[in-house]
């Protein structure tokens, strides 16, 4: 707690010095200029720089607040981080008043609109859960729609009852007013219920009822709002029925025109990525500005910006997702966070900094009493009533604690505040009381709801978020119980939520996917490949992590045993001559090469001599390769290099990553040898991949927690084409460097897999080696107590070393020069198109 | 009503299925509706080719071993009962209703929806999902965008999470264990019929 205070005086006597300055240097700052008598050297141009410093100073100042406040967890987890914020706003505030006698500083509604709110909005938008979201649509755009009309015309109506009633006493207001202040004040704020909502970690239902309403009626408040704008200056006289209607259809067309746009911007993010592969340092920048343009554009055509922002960002993030490079996706992820939080800590400082303010306040007790009253009485009627007509509808109907959370999370943020700075004085006579009352319910709601959220979920056993780790069995599982409920549907003859979801599903595969992704994305946008491949990688991070941490992972540059990642090593040096439409062509049949041996054509006739001859010749080729792979590159000079277009002018990252491979590969190989006891199973075992094989490995009680499974099936590389893919990949180099033709290591490999051959002589020296050692390796004891990781994983492990064909995005992603290197070359002739086909599973 | 009740007369035991499966008279109306109009030949019985018949059902990638399900080994067609039975699995667990113990296990409860969707994978009925098994629906899901190599990996690895006494197949136990987070009752049910 003292160093809080402490960290905040500081900050406040930072701030003074230079508001003080600020208004000290005027008289002087003009007499500089015109009296110059000698050259100075340094000069004080506070004037010139003064607005962005201020800006760029309170941005620092509202981030060390929230820096100060995460060195005291204990606060946190009691009061929420918004409404500490506020406090600290209040603090600040206060100094600045007295020092300054006036508040210099005020959110004004220009800033919030235009600077701080768009990136909050993008940033929900785009990590919105897709597709709670939309399963969800219908409920939250009741809520959203419904839900704030009611609030705004009930609050407007009950305070305008009781002026009627002469519960305020003499306040210059009417209906219009009223029922305009009601419809500010009706949006529950996303901002600050996500912040309390994400703390308490309630199910994923509630969680995005209460999300997407609050982001949703932000829009829909704002157009209630102008709606009301409008009538309040035409003035009661002017209002007849067709006003009224006009004012109906204008918040349609505004709140449908506004999502419209979003969605048109959308598409727009997404063609756009489908073609920035060539500029991924920028890549990333298009999001926002594509995204604040949206919101911009909608502002334009005086429609709604929320919506236009939110729709842009839930649209557009499947698939610039899939479009782009995997660092560019982090990238978007991290800078979106970066702003919204950012603005959303600006936001809640100046909150509280704004009220200390003296000129902003005026006090009616009933009008801010009654205010608050309503709110929250109406809040809870409208969630109770409209949740009962959901219910009748909702396959999982919420429940009575859930519809009780909903109620109380009804927080009124900064969207209400920056309405109600918008009011005009002229037309509005009791603005001042708006404003005042406004920022009470904010800070009620804010602080008071906000801290007993906590508790109340608590007490009620609200059902929080399950932590699920999402596993391979559960996405197929799921994926078959969505086309199982879609076949039910079918057959018991009805037009369900499923039959509307799947027609979706197909109408976004066939054309969106088309229209929007790039071919390799499509190919890997598969949920359930990229569950596969993300638990793999987390796999083998775990394995590195492991092996690291007892120390056993060092570096072998055992070179016989070695290893190399060719796709990788292709990528780096031949990437001019792959072609890569091998791994596009892959079909799922799979004709022996020797069939394509007899009915050649010349073109790969050629590279089958090479073959041969390679073969004859194989400690030559060896020994070429050998060094081919294993010299490491010397440090280079470019190392240092700094380049603006490119982030990976380091070559030696590749080198790095071989080695990581290799070492990898040793190990494995190692392991495997030791923990078995047995040698590894012969090349020729490859084409019977259908049954795993099962090796007898005695007693393996491994102490691995969380795998207890799998451990007999260990099942290593061999077991697959892969290896034969790996033999003929490590001498391919040579061939490719001889035969000027276009050489396809892909379709070699497989040619090396099944070839009748005798297998010894594709085996490559690494793994010969491998048999004749571990063949003489007693598995003792101690040999497997020191394994660093379990059988299983490795096995786990392996698939993803297994596929290297694969066409997933990363292999590709990573070698996007191939792509080019493709269309340089002169079209491979028809016939070794169809032999691919054919090689190539 | 009085349509509901004179197509309630039609079918036998209509008590007994309404008591059993947890639909209402206006349920069964809806299905019965249904039934006959899938029931091209009006011989109270569907066979397969009268679920084929179904357009949408034909580009449902598992939708042959959906169809499948509504048949009983051995059996070439199916009456009303069967296909009300069956369909009850997808009715939403109703919590109003008291729990009867001496009742049997009603239909839709977890239990049998998970049996349901373990059937469809176990196609040769030894209560186990085999890795060929597994592929194959894998395959029939995953279609061209995946290689086969990695559908077999995919299939490698499923087994591995759900397969607990390493016979390499998965056992309904396993099933249900490798489910336990999921929420059948939700991802299991259609809003039926309101």
């Amino acid at each position: 707690m003292p160093a809080l205070w402490r960290s905040t005086f500081v900050l406040v006597m930072v701030l003074l010095a230079i508001s003080r300055p600020s208004l000290a240097s005027q008289p002087t700052g003009n007499g500089t200029e015109h009296t110059i008598t000698t050259l100075p050297i340094v000069i004080w141009k506070w004037e010139g720089i003064k607005f962005p410093y201020l800006v760029a100073l309170w941005i620092l100042v509202s981030w060390l607040c929230k820096l100060v406040f995460q060195l005291n967890p204990g606060l946190t987890r009691v009061i929420p981080e918004s409404g500490l914020l506020i406090c600290i706003g209040w603090v600040l505030g206060g100094i600045i008043y007295g020092a300054d006698k006036v508040q210099t500083f005020r959110l004004q509604p220009f800033t919030f609109f235009f600077y701080l709110l768009p990136q909050i909005v993008l940033d929900a938008g785009y990590s919105m859960p897709n597709k709670l979201f939309f399963g969800n649509l219908g409920a939250i755009l009741v809520y959203a729609v419904i839900g704030t009309c009611w609030n705004a015309a009930t609050l407007g109506l009950a305070l305008w009852g009781c002026w009627l009633g002469g519960a305020m006493g003499n306040i210059d207001t009417g209906l219009l007013q009223l029922l305009l202040f009601g419809s500010l004040i009706a949006a529950v704020d996303p901002v600050a219920v996500i912040a309390v909502f994400e703390e308490v970690h309630v199910n994923e239902v509630l969680y995005i009822l209460v999300f997407g309403e609050s982001l949703l009626n932000d829009g829909v408040t704002v157009v209630l709002f102008n709606v009301f704008d409008a009538f309040v200056s035409l003035g009661g006289g002017q209002i007849d029925a067709v006003e009224i209607i006009k004012g109906i259809i204008s918040f349609f067309v505004v709140a449908v025109g506004g999502s419209l746009v979003g969605v048109v911007f959308a598409l727009l993010i997404s063609l756009l990525t489908r073609c920035t592969k060539n500029i991924q340092i920028i890549e990333p920048g298009f999001i926002f500005v594509l995204g604040y343009l949206s919101y911009l554009t909608a502002e334009m055509l005086s429609l709604s910006a929320i919506l236009s922002c939110t729709f842009c960002g839930v649209c557009c993030q499947k698939y610039i997702n899939a479009n782009m490079d995997e660092r560019s996706v982090s990238t978007v992820r991290y800078t979106m966070k970066v702003f919204a939080n950012g603005s959303e800590t600006i936001i809640f400082v100046f909150l509280g900094i704004s009220a200390i303010d003296p000129s902003l306040w005026v006090w009616n007790t009933a009008f801010i009493l009654l205010t608050l009253l309503f709110i929250f009485v109406f809040r809870f009627i409208g969630v109770f009533l409209l949740t009962w007509i959901l219910n009748q509808y909702r396959l999982v109907p919420l429940d009575f604690i859930d519809q009780l959370v909903m109620g109380y999370g009804g927080l009124r943020g900064a969207v209400a505040y920056g309405l109600v700075l918008l009011l005009d004085e002229n037309k509005f006579k009791e603005k001042t009381l708006m404003v005042s009352t406004t920022l009470i319910v904010v800070y009620f709601t804010v602080m008071l709801q906000g801290i007993t959220m906590k508790p109340l979920v608590t007490w009620l056993k609200v059902k929080r978020a399950a932590v699920t780790e999402r596993t391979l069995a559960e996405k197929i599982q799921n994926r078959t119980f969505d086309h199982m409920l879609v076949a039910i549907e079918d057959i018991s003859g009805q037009i369900g939520d499923n039959y509307m979801r799947d027609k979706w599903n197909n109408f976004e595969e066939r054309w969106l996917y088309w229209l929007l992704m790039t071919p390799i994305a499509r190919k890997s946008c598969d949920p359930i490949f990229n569950i596969f491949h993300n638990l793999n990688i987390k796999d083998a991070t775990s394995y590195v992590n492991e092996g690291e941490r007892r120390g056993s992972l060092a570096f072998v540059r055992n070179e016989s045993k070695a290893d190399v990642d060719f796709n990788k090593k292709f990528g780096d040096d031949l990437s001019e001559m792959r072609p890569y439409i091998m791994t596009e062509n892959m079909g799922p049949d799979h004709v022996p090469v020797s069939s394509i041996l007899r009915d050649s054509v010349p073109s790969v006739c050629l590279d089958m001599h090479e073959q041969d001859l390679k073969m004859r010749e194989s400690e030559d080729f060896d020994a070429h390769h050998l060094l081919q792979q294993h010299l490491y590159k010397g440090r280079k000079q470019h190392r240092h290099k700094y380049s603006r277009k490119q982030l990976e002018v380091n070559e030696d990252e590749h080198e790095v990553q071989e080695i990581f491979q290799r070492t990898m590969r040793s190990r494995l190989e190692s392991f495997k040898s030791a923990k078995m006891g047995v040698a590894p199973p012969k090349i020729s075992k490859h084409l019977k991949k259908d049954q795993p094989q099962k090796m007898p490995n005695g007693k393996s009680t491994d102490n691995s927690k969380s795998h207890t499974y799998g451990d007999e099936d260990f099942e290593f590389s061999e077991g697959d084409s892969a290896s034969g893919c790996e033999a003929a990949g490590g001498s391919f180099p040579m061939r490719a460097y001889r035969g000027a033709g276009i050489v396809n290591p892909a379709f070699m490999a497989e040619m090396d897999t099944m070839d009748p051959m005798p297998p010894m002589q594709q085996i490559p020296s690494w793994l010969a080696e491998a048999e004749v050692d571990s063949s003489t390796v007693v598995p003792s004891q101690r040999a497997q107590l020191r394994l660093p990781w379990t059988p299983s994983n490795l096995r786990r492990l392996a698939p993803l070393r297994l596929s290297t064909h694969s066409n997933d995005s990363f292999v590709l992603a990573d070698s996007p020069a191939t792509q080019e290197g493709i269309s340089e070359l002169p079209p491979p002739p028809p016939p070794k198109d169809g032999q691919d086909q054919g090689t190539h599973k | 009503m009085g349509t509901t009740n004179s197509t309630l007369s039609k079918i036998p035991n209509v008590e007994e299925l309404m008591q059993e499966t947890g639909f209402t008279p206006a349920h069964i109306v809806r299905l019965y509706d249904r039934f006959e109009a899938l029931d091209k030949e009006k011989t109270g019985l569907l066979r397969p080719q009268d679920f084929g018949a179904i357009n949408r059902l034909a580009m449902n990638p598992i939708g042959d071993r959906i169809i499948g399900a509504f048949f009983s080994p051995g059996q070439e067609t199916v009456d009303f009962h069967s296909f009300v039975r069956i369909l009850a699995h997808f009715r939403p667990a109703d919590k109003k209703r008291p729990k009867d113990p001496s009742m049997p296990e009603p239909v839709n409860s977890r239990t049998s929806k998970l049996k349901f969707a373990f059937q469809l994978y176990d196609q040769d009925k030894d209560g186990k999902i085999s890795r060929a098994e597994l592929l194959q629906v894998l395959r029939s899901m995953l279609e061209m965008q995946v290689t086969e190599e990695q559908l077999e990996s995919i299939a490698d690895r499923t087994i591995q999470e759900a397969d607990l006494d390493k016979d390499d197949a998965i056992s309904f136990e396993e099933f249900r264990k490798s489910l336990e987070k999921v929420n059948i009752d939700h991802k299991m049910s259609i809003r039926f019929l309101r």
